[in-house]
């Protein structure tokens, strides 16, 4: 992917754009959209789900067809990922089962893919940003010298069916869209939630490609010793949270943050924080929302002091509902908001959490969160 | 053993700003800072060289005055620090960037002895893409650690390496061999403040700068804007939605203010009033 930041200045189909020949001949016989499933200890990511549904709209404007690459140690884990795969949209699952894919490690999963991807030929890779996904989409990307964009927000096939992939740029308000004009597979990752979940169509079915890849496990060095799985009871739910309740740098103080938490807990709703406040240690990073945090799709969503910067806003933009309180009216936050509201967020959250407490549970006396 | 940790020097987030009219980035001025997430990966590597002996040698691509990120990461203790500066590496993306890196570290591993670790930073604040440091791994054939959270033994007898790494639902305990390339996760040390004597000999400390001819890029092809594949082709500013948000109207006290407010979110979403109740009510 390019590091956007020695783009020059806005510009109409600037001079990179000009770089643009014939795709190369080697390059011509790549066709498909492919979305690597992600398993983790025999469950899919919803991320890959999230990118089949974005991958079927790529697929359907190009007029070809939207793959899964599933791959994983035999047994029932991988065939229930290709079951969902289809489920989800795809026309053609590879699989790719072998033993040494039972967890995840760099050398196996970077050469199925790469000696995948050799054999049929994509135009079009996605793999959710997600740990893995960064991992292994860095190194297969070099191995097969192609372009990569980190973290798209938003895909898009272009008038002349290239790949235009956008993302956020440094420093506050700019998207850029990125291309891999010369080069295949288009290769990009996408964070979790930030594309919507699609229906899942009990029954639909596809075409399974078995694909063999030639590796032992005496050819592959790093061994995995254990795994400590997370307790779940740590993890922060935010990213699937219903209701969500943010505070920003203009809560001024990390006391004035527990009014964030109250106003949450009266609404059973997990609380989330703007990236200043993390980096300040008033809040943990999970609690982090946007593009370096967590994206997030509640049906509603409470910002207070939050000025709406676009690394912000391209976490939250799933939202249903935005509601921000700022005393600047001018924030960018009221540009994406629903309902704003222009006032102090640190008189105003005491009597929100009020009013919400008396319409909606009155019998709840107080369970604040502390 | 010789640790090489690569480094970048990238502006301070917090002190960037936006033209509000042409919505460039108004780079003049700020103040520039070795990427936060890259210290991690410096302390690291310091820690295994005042355990295990041997070198930690920094590396950078930039521009001339990328020295200074350098000079920095010598007075928190490096013992030697590499430039790579030309100005055909102008506009790489993060493909021709592990390029460049990769035939740097090459010349790193003749000039002053083989490398053992190459580490990188997790991810930069400005490119934030994660790919450079699996770039220059894939490039030079080492083995890919990334996340690492702790690395637990280091054997330069048998050369390998023990060490635990995130993963989406856990921790992984890898165990794995030299040559390697890792990123190590923030919060996984707390980076040392430099001692007087590092600071008195990074004052006085050679910076090796080297052009690509210097670092062995014979190919300039694979460098800068012709190297990369990625073309940024439009920058923007993000769309406001159709319609701005719906301004609720102040009333005297915050209490009607509020009241307002949510009259007004179940009038735009009735459906959120059933979800909260329920919600409220399982909590
Ligand atoms: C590579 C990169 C990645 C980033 N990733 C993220 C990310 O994931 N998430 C993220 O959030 N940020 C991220 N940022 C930072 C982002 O650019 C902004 O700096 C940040 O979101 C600003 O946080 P803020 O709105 O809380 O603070 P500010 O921008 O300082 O805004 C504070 C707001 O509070 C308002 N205010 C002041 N007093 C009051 C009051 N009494 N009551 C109500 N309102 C008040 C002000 O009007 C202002 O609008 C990233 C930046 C970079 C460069
Ligand atoms: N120009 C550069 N010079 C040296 N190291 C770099 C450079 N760019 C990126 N890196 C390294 O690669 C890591 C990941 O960068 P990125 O892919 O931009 O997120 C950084 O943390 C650095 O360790």
């Amino acid at each position: 992917m390019s590091d956007p930041k020695p783009a020059p200045a806005p510009q109409q189909g600037g001079s990179r754009a000009t770089m643009k020949k014939e795709l190369p001949e080697k390059y011509r016989d790549h066709k498909h959209v492919w979305v690597f499933i992600e398993m983790e200890r025999g469950v899919v990511h919803p991320v890959s789900f999230e990118l089949l549904g974005e991958g079927r709209k790529l697929a359907d404007q190009l007029g070809v067809e939207l793959a899964g690459v599933v791959m994983g140690a035999p047994g029932e884990a991988v065939n229930n990922a290709a079951r969902e795969t289809f489920a989800y949209g795809a026309d053609v699952v590879y699989l790719v089962e072998d033993a040494v894919l039972a967890d995840y490690r760099n050398e196996p999963y970077s050469k199925g893919l790469t000696q995948l991807v050799n054999t049929h030929k994509p135009e079009i890779l996605l793999l959710g940003a997600t740990t893995l996904g960064r991992d292994l989409a860095g190194s297969v990307a070099t191995t097969l010298l192609t372009g990569l964009t980190a973290d798209c927000t938003e895909l898009r096939v272009d008038d002349d069916k290239s790949l235009a992939a956008t993302r956020p740029t440094f420093g506050g308000s700019l998207l850029c869209t990125i291309y891999t004009l010369n080069y295949r597979p288009q290769m990009a990752t996408v964070r979790p939630r930030v594309m919507p979940m699609p229906e899942r169509q009990e029954g639909r079915e596809g075409r399974i490609v078995p694909f063999k890849m030639d590796l032992a496990e005496s050819d592959i060095i790093t061994k995995i010793l254990s795994f400590m799985p997370d307790r779940d009871s740590n993890k922060s739910n935010l990213s699937f949270a219903d209701v969500v309740v943010a505070g920003g740098m203009g809560l001024q103080s990390p006391e004035n943050f527990q009014l964030v938490k109250n106003l949450a807990a009266v609404l059973g709703a997990e609380f989330g924080a703007s990236r200043p406040l993390i980096q300040k240690g008033w809040v943990t990073s999970d609690r982090q929302i946007g593009q370096t945090g967590k994206t997030i799709r509640p049906k509603l969503y409470i910002a207070a002091g939050i000025s709406g910067a676009i690394q912000h806003r391209v976490g939250v933009e799933g939202a249903d509902m935005i509601v921000a309180i700022n005393t600047d009216k001018n924030a960018p936050i009221f540009d994406f908001a629903h309902i704003g509201v222009v006032t102090d967020a640190m008189r105003f959250l005491p009597a929100l959490t009020e009013a919400f407490r008396l319409r909606i549970s009155p019998h709840a006396n107080d369970r604040l969160a502390g | 053993m010789h640790f090489v940790v690569c480094i970048k020097q990238v502006p301070d987030s917090a002190q960037i700003r936006v033209h509000p009219v042409t919505n460039t980035i108004m780079r003049q001025g700020v103040p520039t800072i070795i990427n936060p997430y890259d210290l991690f990966s410096l302390e690291e590597a310091l820690r295994l060289r005042d355990k295990v002996g041997g070198e930690v040698t920094i590396l950078t691509m930039g521009p001339p005055m990328a020295s200074d990120s350098l000079r920095k990461a010598l007075t928190i203790g490096a013992d030697r620090a590499v430039l790579l500066t030309d100005r055909f590496f102008a506009g790489s993306d993060t493909l021709a960037t592990s390029y460049a890196l990769a035939q740097a570290l090459r010349k790193i591993g003749e000039t002053f002895g083989p490398v053992d670790i190459v580490f990188a930073g997790k991810q930069t604040i400005d490119g934030d893409t994660a790919q450079v440091g699996p770039g220059v791994a894939k490039r030079l054939d080492l083995l890919q650690l990334t996340y690492v959270s702790a690395i637990v033994e280091l054997d330069g007898e048998s050369r390998s390496i023990k060490l635990e790494r995130r993963s989406e639902g856990g921790v992984q305990v890898l165990q794995s061999k030299l040559p390697c390339m890792i990123t190590m996760l923030e919060g996984s040390n707390v980076v040392r403040r430099g001692r007087i004597d590092d600071a008195l000999r990074a004052a006085r400390a050679e910076i090796v700068t080297w052009s690509a001819k210097d670092a062995g890029i014979e190919d300039l092809a694979l460098c800068g804007l012709r190297g990369s594949p990625t073309v940024v082709k439009r920058v923007f500013a993000p769309a406001a939605r159709a319609e701005k948000a719906a301004q609720v109207e102040i009333a005297p006290t915050q209490a009607e203010t509020a009241e307002t407010l949510i009259a007004a979110i179940f009038a735009k979403a009735p459906a959120i009033e059933s979800d909260l109740t329920k919600l409220a009510a399982g909590f």
